[in-house]
């Protein structure tokens, strides 16, 4: 178990839409073992308040030198690294949790939803390398055309073949992923990787168990340390009981999860 | 910087309990130690205080169990932990590699649940103390915390040294009207050590949802926010009592560990900052041993007690 708390510096701030924020950061140690799906701990500021580390799944690296995050300003902590400048340092914890188990038997496809859809270009790189006979599919939805263009072009580049859909019809779909995928001609051994608001991952697990695909989730919780102490990040788990998105995920096998379904 | 701490005298004593320095990590903040072994070089503090231990196993509270305040954290766990049996088959061997006197801290809903974890816990191989949580609610007494009434308090501590083979701490709740009258309670029913504070009960709201921000309505406040209370009743409690203090509740850093040594500690648990930086444990320790030098005293034993009034 390889970890780091590193000084990392911000070497690129790119902004998607009014409250999307790119950071590029410099850090060797944790980007050379940093694996699709596993998550940093970043402070975001200097101060006692706000007091805890934010979590960020790692959503691309390069040379094995650099990483990103991708985030929307939600709160203090995101305002505050949304105002970095370019050149400044910020302390990373990582990498952290277990990330996807990706294979390339099958039809590999991921789901991405807003902010979600960060790891599924780390796990999409990876992918298309390592199966480059039968690339992934990508399927990805947020709310506009503003938000999803940057990213559908990075999945883009990778040669990879990107289904968009967003909620207000201006890029792709009209509509959410769970519809992109009823039309969709997939293959019965599909095994699917998502990440997006709870809501949609609810969605798209119940599509799965319909039509029996392997599906592995990406969960989001609040939590104050990343490193299994704190016990905060619990989920539910379908035999009874909790598991910790840090330590047990960030990814789980969706069917090991209980899932409330109104 | 090894070298500097290692030339400087840090060593403190909790009863019979030798220290070489009086940092300490707070229970339910160092998970069981390993989980900071990436960071941190575990055999540098002064003593680990592992995740509470109840008799059987907990699950805890639902989520969502915490939420951060200004300058602080509310936490609503409810106790999660593997239970006393689970603890010492899958959870001591890694314990006992560290080379750090380890504190088991224990809780229980009746005095014979402390009783019973506190005779399991005996004779166990890399137990060196016991820390023992009287903040949990007594189910016997209508659900009243052991550790707000002094009759209660003494009586769990009197349960838990009758079985003890090693030092006992006991933990005090700050949710009381006389934190000294609690701490002279357990002092007389043969505690070695008193540690204070464990969290301030508190509540969040979120305004948009105008929900609690915890599933359990209220927590347990930690960090940074509730220092100045801490260091208050450290001071009132150590010259309450005769036996050690353990000072808890908001330490960072080498200057947070003077500060509660001048108000009558003879050690110190670091909790929260743990979440925040890892490595804040040994980092206190290096820190303290530069001040040591610094200040050109001694030990850190002076530091004791020694605030310098006005």
């Amino acid at each position: 178990m390889s970890q780091f708390q590193e000084k990392t510096q911000i070497i690129r701030i790119e902004r998607f839409a009014s409250d999307i924020v790119r950071l590029t950061l410099d850090s060797p140690g944790i980007a050379s073992i940093a694996k699709p799906g596993q998550f940093v701990m970043i402070r975001t500021g200097n101060t006692k308040d706000p007091l805890l580390r934010r979590p960020f799944s790692i959503s691309q690296t390069s040379n094995g030198k650099h990483f990103q995050i991708l985030f929307k300003v939600v709160g203090r902590g995101t305002s505050l690294l949304a105002h970095c400048r370019e050149g400044e340092f910020l302390s990373v914890l990582g990498p952290l949790g277990q990330g996807f188990r990706a294979h390339c038997q099958g039809t590999n496809c991921l789901v991405g939803g807003g902010m979600g859809i960060a790891p599924l270009l780390f796990l999409g790189k990876h992918l298309s390398r390592k199966c480059t006979q039968n690339p992934p599919l990508v399927v990805v939805g947020a709310r506009t055309e503003e938000e999803l263009t940057p990213l559908v072009q990075d999945f883009k580049e990778l040669g990879l073949s990107v289904h968009p859909a967003t909620d207000d019809g201006t890029l792709g779909h009209h509509g959410l992923v769970t519809d992109v995928l009823e039309s969709l001609d997939l293959e019965s051994d599909c095994q699917m990787y998502v990440c997006g608001p709870h809501p949609m991952m609810t969605a798209v697990h119940l599509f799965c168990n319909k039509r029996n695909y392997a599906c592995q989730v990406s969960m989001e919780t609040s939590m104050a340390c990343g490193i299994g102490a704190c016990l905060g990040c619990i989920v539910s788990v379908e035999k009874g009981g909790y598991a910790h998105a840090c330590c047990d995920g960030p990814v789980f096998e969706a069917k090991e999860l209980l899932w409330q379904v109104k | 910087m090894a070298s500097q701490v290692n030339g400087v005298d840090l060593r403190v004593s909790i009863g019979s309990l030798n220290l070489k320095n009086p940092v300490m990590t707070a229970s339910g903040t160092f998970g069981y130690a390993r989980e900071f072994s990436p960071y941190v070089n575990l055999h540098r503090l002064g003593a680990v205080v592992v995740k509470g231990i109840s008799l059987e196993p907990r699950l805890g509270n639902p989520p969502p169990r915490i939420v951060e305040t200004s300058a602080g954290m509310l936490n609503a766990i409810g106790l999660e932990n593997v239970g006393v049996e689970r603890f010492i088959s899958e959870k001591m061997e890694s314990l006992q590699g560290i080379n750090v006197p380890v504190f088991v801290n224990i809780l229980g809903d009746t005095l014979d649940e402390y009783r019973e974890i506190a005779a399991r816990l005996a004779g166990v191989k890399g137990v060196a103390g016991i820390e023992v949580n009287i903040s949990c609610p007594n189910v016997k007494k209508g659900g009243v915390a052991f550790g707000t009434v002094p009759e209660m308090a003494a009586a769990v501590t009197k349960a838990v040294k009758a079985e003890s083979t090693v030092p006992v701490v006991v933990k005090l709740s700050p949710n009381v009207t006389d934190i000294t009258v609690i701490a002279r309670a357990v002092e007389e029913a043969g505690a070695d050590a008193v540690s204070l504070i464990n969290t301030l009960i508190g509540m969040a709201i979120n305004p948009r949802s105008r929900r609690p921000c915890l599933a359990n309505v209220i927590g347990g406040l930690s960090g940074p926010a509730i220092k100045p209370v801490a260091l208050r009743m450290v001071y009132q409690v150590a010259q309450a009592v005769s036996i050690p203090v353990i000072g808890i509740g908001g330490i960072e850093n080498a200057d947070d560990v003077v500060e509660f040594m001048l108000a009558g500690a003879t050690a110190v648990q670091i909790g929260t900052a743990n979440f925040v930086n890892p490595r804040a444990s040994e980092e206190a320790v290096e820190g303290l041993a530069h001040y040591v030098v610094e200040q050109k005293i001694g030990s850190v034993r002076e530091l004791i007690g020694g605030l310098v009034l006005p």
